[in-house]
């Protein structure tokens, strides 16, 4: 076994973002969107967090990363009362079947 | 020798839940699955040595997003008869270029010599020289954090709340 450095992490993360779009693109289902949206921004992190270590630990990378936590926790919060919102309107949360904004 | 095992057990428990999530018919496994995507990754936040990082994924993700989700496929859906509408149209050409994508990373991201810029320090934890750091040099960013999150709890809070009834 060869030893564990940058790219096995940048592999990893590359597989994780392509997982996300994927879900992004093929489920309807908002609530499943928003889990794609999650892996994508878990790559980010896990590709500037991987940088960071391997550029002799630079914290920076670390507050990058820290912002990045508290950017998904307001998105998943607003995006989450948006799709409760539009299910009490439409009854639905299929991305496809929802095609008014307004009552 | 356990790092680099510990590393293969780490990316497996990230990219086969993720794997569940994209391809599973039930709402509530892609959902619980999620769980272990996100502690794979905090995992692999520790073996990178970002141990403040790692935590805080565990509180921010497991006991937060996670909760969050949960609550909202339990809200939005009858969670025992899930129908996922994604017909083999769609998902096809989704898998298709998603692939070419993913091959060209890969090949970009092996292909590439990476040279390491200076050695790895040995330290006690990075909590407390990332807490200066974000008391010194980001302290204007860490602010607008605190503000951004507050708004963003009142506006999801009254995006949520049920329309008040008309007084008539």
């Amino acid at each position: 076994m060869m030893e564990i450095g940058l790219p096995h992490y940048l592999v990893v993360s590359a597989v994780l973002f392509c997982l996300g779009i994927l879900a992004l693109a093929t489920r309807r289902n908002a609530v499943l969107m928003l889990m794609g949206i999650e892996f994508i921004l878990n790559s980010a992190n896990l590709n500037l967090l991987a940088f960071s270590r391997y550029q002799g630990l630079n914290l920076e990378g670390h507050v990058f990363a820290l912002f990045v936590i508290i950017l998904a926790a307001a998105e998943a919060a607003v995006a989450l009362a948006i799709v409760l919102h539009v299910y009490r309107m439409n009854n639905t949360v299929d991305a496809d079947r929802i095609a008014s904004l307004k009552e | 020798m356990e790092l680099t095992i510990l590393f293969y057990v780490f990316a497996a428990l990230t990219i086969i839940p993720a794997f569940v999530v994209v391809f599973s018919r039930s709402l509530i496994y892609a959902a619980f699955s999620l769980l272990f995507t996100f502690l794979g990754v905090a995992g692999l936040y520790v073996l990178l040595s970002a141990d403040f990082i790692a935590v805080a994924q565990i509180m921010v993700y497991i006991g937060g997003i996670m909760i969050l989700l949960v609550f909202g496929v339990m809200l939005t859906k009858q969670a025992t008869d899930v129908e996922i509408s994604t017909g083999i149209m769609k998902t096809l050409p989704a898998l298709i270029v998603v692939g070419f994508a993913l091959g060209t990373l890969i090949m970009v991201l092996t292909g590439a010599s990476w040279t390491q810029i200076g050695t790895i320090p040995q330290i006690e934890g990075t909590a407390l020289e990332l807490g200066e750091l974000l008391m010194t040099t980001f302290v204007l960013p860490f602010e607008v954090a605190g503000i951004l999150l507050l708004v963003a709890v009142m506006g999801a809070a009254l995006i949520a709340r049920k329309p008040k009834e008309v007084q008539s």
